[in-house]
């Protein structure tokens, strides 16, 4: 697919002829921007794209691409997608889903597709809340937070995508600020070039139901001190100085600074992130302070479709059935005269 | 019993109908099929229906526990099963006891006396042992030491264990009816060649119990009558014996040759409808790309993404699966992509009666979905034509780019029956409309004038890049567009695609009388049953004025159908399940009276059933 012969793309190459109607200063055009960036760098003929969404603000994503897209049915992008990537694997596959769309109804697909390895790709778009239906609770949506459906404060404690992600044996895992469009771009192309389900998770805010729900850890001022960019090969160092670091400390990681109590550069983690197993990623991703954001994992495995195609190939070559009328005729059949 | 000296000439019969019971542990299934597919190469139609526990593991003895399978076969066509039985071969009391009702009177019953100890009988509830309380009085009762005879046969036969032994025990019992029906043993020792390969002992020791039984029934003339059933008149071509759900998988298989399209099935497993998927998996080498998603949601919305990318995409499912799967065959009808989705039905409401048949979901495929979301509906009546089903619907659906409800039911999709084997060749054209070379103004719902169809642009070509979804769209550009009138002129257009595919299809036929009294009117998987009534009726019973209709299009109905209705007095409406299909017919045809045989016990309606009501109507 990435043939040397893919036509030169630009940004506008993959705008389409809808209006956008997200409101205004939503995060999803950052995310829609994004990706219209990242597409001429991936190499990929635009005929061969297809984004696949369910249903909520962000699942309007497809209509604005200009490539083959399917805005389906609420929760149910992956099963389509999986048809899809099963039906041609040249095909470059994207998931468009929200945190409602992903793990609310769509909570048995999302494990199970990450749990089989389709080489395609997963942005989950999460404001914490459900945007489309004005502003219910979702499964992400922290214990206190009052909502259109929780008005003295939701009861129902979250989970993290992340770590269900990881718990459903997710192979590429990314995190990233809705307000990060540089490094946003940067993890679609990689994802792009992951061979597996690769799983991004924006943290998009939604400026209607739930201004401000990560302004803590997003805002300009206070990202470098409380979000660390994690990139494989790398000491994990953060902060506006880069003099924070962290190191493990019994079965917990811990924030330390450089210079401060005899600890140097070396002291620091070094990221991996294509180790199998999966226990650090689960500790960087539970990290409170700092959110852990950049490619957290991505391990590199067999995907569904080789082992299909090389079952397949392995049954063709050794099969007496090359037609149907030689397995119609096979076997007990008998002559009427 | 008297031991006759003198063996009668063989009986002549036109059809005789066999039932083996036994515990699930007796091997009834391997018994019957072996009898089945002698039979049919020996010349007879064959019509079959297993009968099996629906616990997996049930506790051995147990009336529960009994598994069963019926042989219908016959020197003229079989169209059914059979109801009532000629001869009944039960290996046990539980056997005895579920299956006795069944018995014509006066009619023979093998059972393995060894069987009938203390404790299977206790497990049968019988508080006497029947073959000596004078309970079977008026049954002709072959009792005969089957477990202890089978001992006798292997004895000389090193390296099987009791439990192998034990378990051959069908052999005797099979070897028995071929003698009595005058078949010979050659396929099914050929069977057992093949089958135990690597393991001679086992050759050897079927071979001789299935000897044992046949010599057995033939040297000490136990049997005082033996029967020999002519072989059929049918028409003249290579035939195998197939189950319904096999026919649905290989149709499929054709229409995915015959298209030139990759077959992609997106399922979840389910009773009675898992061996297509059981049976389309194992075609990798055609290419067939099975997916056993997660449930059946994932299964129909992979179905759908394979069919956005161009594959002949298929989704199989039962009753409360179709109901999972409403909202995405919305989805599909909304961006009108061609799918086949397939129900076999079974016995519902909810989990209902998963091994048993019903004709229940016809109003749930015709409207069980949210909206105005009318879609191609159709049914199969054999389990041969079951075949001719699979393909039709993945022909409608490719060439009316419309999901296709294809109905059948756990009666025929189990059952098996002679096929006329056909070649991919011999298949009608399947045309789909996919495009190649991009021209300008084209978009996503830009219609066929005769059709209505949309065209099918997939991704990788170039220029056709486009988007569609389940939100109403505009009825020429195809974008998003929430005007009032639009909605309404795209929900007039998608009922009119449906109904313009009556140009797409057959005629109906009358059989029997083309006018008179009273029309017998049927649909799916009811097709053996009502016709062979009806033929009884008017062959044997010398009616002339009794006409018989069949739909296997039930949206949109033949061209022809207001016209055949109106030639006859009466209408009778005979379905399984309250009246859904007279319900449909009322509301669409008026101005005739349509009565009503109705049955939801989860078993076919039974010839004696029908007669007698139709004569009542005559
Ligand atoms: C079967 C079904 N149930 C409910 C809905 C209503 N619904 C639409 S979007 C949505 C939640 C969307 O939330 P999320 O996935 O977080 O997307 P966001 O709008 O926040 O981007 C709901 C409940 C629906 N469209 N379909
Ligand atoms: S409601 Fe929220 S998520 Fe939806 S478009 Fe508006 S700002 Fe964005
Ligand atoms: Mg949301």
């Amino acid at each position: 697919m990435e043939a040397t012969a893919v036509k030169k793309y630009t940004y506008k190459d993959f705008v389409s002829d809808q209006e956008v109607r997200w409101c205004p200063g939503c995060d999803d055009y950052v995310i829609l921007n994004s990706m219209q960036k990242a597409l001429p760098e991936m190499g990929v003929e635009k005929e061969n794209v297809v984004f696949v969404s369910g249903i909520g603000c962000s699942s309007r994503f497809p209509y604005y691409m200009n490539t083959y897209g399917v805005h389906s049915i609420h929760g149910r992008a992956p099963g389509i997608a999986t048809g899809v990537k099963l039906a041609n694997p040249d095909l470059s596959v994207w998931i468009i889903t929200g945190d409602g769309d992903a793990t609310a109804i769509g909570g048995n697909h999302f494990i199970h597709v990450l749990r089989r390895n389709i080489n395609l790709n997963i942005v989950l778009f999460n404001n914490e809340i459900y945007g489309l239906t004005k502003g219910q609770f979702s499964p992400t949506s922290v214990v206190g937070q009052k909502t259109k459906s929780s008005p003295y404060g939701n009861t129902q404690p979250p989970f993290s995508p992340g770590e269900l992600a990881l718990g459903a044996n997710a192979r590429f895992y990314a995190r990233i600020g809705g307000n990060n469009p540089k490094a946003m771009t940067q993890i679609f192309i990689e994802a792009h070039r992951f061979k597996g389900t690769s799983l991004i998770e924006v943290l998009q805010n939604c400026v209607i139901f739930n201004d401000g729900c990560y302004t803590d850890v997003t805002d300009k001022e206070v990202k470098d001190d409380k979000q660390i960019y994690l990139e494989h090969g790398k000491p994990m160092i953060f902060g506006k100085n880069a003099d924070k670091g962290l190191v493990l400390k019994g079965l917990k990681l811990e924030v330390v600074t450089i210079g401060e109590n005899g600890i140097t550069e070396k002291d620091i983690l070094v990221h991996d992130a294509k180790e199998k197993d999966p226990t650090m990623h689960q500790m960087l991703i539970r990290l409170a302070y700092p959110i852990a954001t950049g490619i957290v994992r991505a391990f590199d495995d067999v995907t569904l479709e080789e082992r299909e195609d090389e079952l397949t190939k392995k049954i063709k070559a050794g099969s007496k059935y090359k037609k149907t009328d030689d397995l119609f005729f096979s076997g007990e059949t008998y002559e009427v005269k | 019993m008297s031991i006759e000296s003198i063996k009668p000439a063989p009986k002549e019969l036109e059809g005789v109908v066999i039932r083996f019971v036994g515990d699930s542990g007796d091997g009834m299934q391997l018994t019957g099929t072996q009898f089945t597919d002698t039979s049919a190469m020996f010349g007879n139609d064959v019509s079959t229906f297993p009968n099996y526990p629906a616990e997996i593991r049930a506790p051995q003895g147990s009336l529960y526990g009994v598994s069963g399978f019926q042989v219908h076969i016959g020197s003229v066509e079989v169209s059914t099963p059979g109801d009532s039985v000629d001869l009944l071969v039960a290996m046990n009391p539980a056997g005895l006891k579920t299956n006795l009702y069944a018995l014509k009177k006066g009619h023979t019953v093998i059972v393995d006396k060894d069987a009938f100890t203390k404790k299977n009988l206790e497990k049968a509830f019988y508080e006497t042992n029947p073959l000596e309380d004078g309970s079977l009085d008026g049954y002709h009762v072959i009792e005969v030491d089957m477990s202890t005879l089978t001992k006798e046969a292997l004895k000389d036969v090193d390296g099987l264990d009791n439990k192998t032994i034990t378990r051959s025990k069908n052999m005797f019992s099979l070897g028995m009816v071929y003698w009595m029906y005058h078949r010979s043993t050659e396929h099914t020792i050929d069977f057992f060649n093949k089958k135990f390969k690597s393991k001679p002992e086992l050759i050897e020791a079927n071979t001789k119990v299935l000897n044992a039984g046949y010599y057995y029934a033939e040297t000490l003339e136990l049997i005082s009558n033996s029967y020999t059933i002519s072989p059929a008149k049918m028409v003249p071509g290579t035939y195998r014996i197939i189950m319904g759900n096999t026919a649905t998988a290989w149709g499929l298989l054709a229409a995915s040759e015959k298209s030139g399209l990759e077959l992609f099935l997106g399922s979840y497993p389910i009773t009675p409808a898992t061996d297509i998927l059981h049976e389309l998996v194992k075609h990798k080498h055609f290419g067939v790309k099975a997916f056993q998603a997660e449930d059946e949601i994932a299964g129909i919305c992979s179905a759908i993404g394979a069919s956005f990318a161009g594959d002949l995409a298929i989704t199989t499912t039962s009753g409360p699966g179709l109901a999972l799967k409403g909202e995405a065959l919305g989805l599909a009808m909304m961006i009108e992509l061609p799918l086949v989705v397939i129900n076999v039905q079974r016995g519902g409401p909810s989990t209902g009666l998963p091994t048993k048949t019903e004709q229940s979901d016809l109003l749930q495929a015709m409207y069980g979905r949210n909206g105005e979301s009318p879609v191609v509906v159709i049914a199969a009546s054999t389990p041969a034509d079951c075949f001719n089903y699979a393909y039709e619907a993945a022909r409608l659906a490719l060439e009316h780019m419309t999901p296709v409800i294809l109905l059948t039911d756990g009666y025929i999709a189990n059952g098996s029956a002679p096929w006329k084997i056909q070649s991919v060749a011999d298949m009608p054209e399947i045309k789909n409309r996919k495009v190649t070379k991009f021209t300008e103004n084209w978009h996503p719902y830009k219609r066929d004038a005769k059709t209505l169809a949309r065209e099918w642009a997939v991704p990788g070509t170039s220029g056709f890049e486009h988007r569609v979804g389940g939100l109403e769209k505009d009825s020429v550009t195809g974008n998003v567009s929430y005007v009032p009138e639009n909605h309404e002129t795209m929900t007039h257009t998608r009922a009119e695609k449906i109904r313009l595919v009556q140009n797409n299809i057959p005629n109906l036929k009358v059989e029997f009388a083309q006018q008179g009294d009273l029309l017998v009117v049927g649909w799916g998987g009811t097709y053996g049953t009502l016709h062979s009534a009806v033929k009884q009726i008017t062959e044997e019973e010398g009616f002339n004025n009794i006409g018989f209709v069949h739909f296997n299009y039930i949206n949109p109905m033949p061209k022809n159908t207001e016209e055949i209705f109106a030639k006859f007095k009466k209408i009778i409406v005979c379905e399984l399940n309250s009246g859904q299909f007279a319900f449909i017919l009322k509301a669409n045809f008026g101005k005739f009276d349509f009565q009503q045989i109705n049955k939801v016990q989860g078993l076919p309606f039974s010839n004696d059933e029908l007669i007698q009501k139709f004569k009542q109507l005559l």
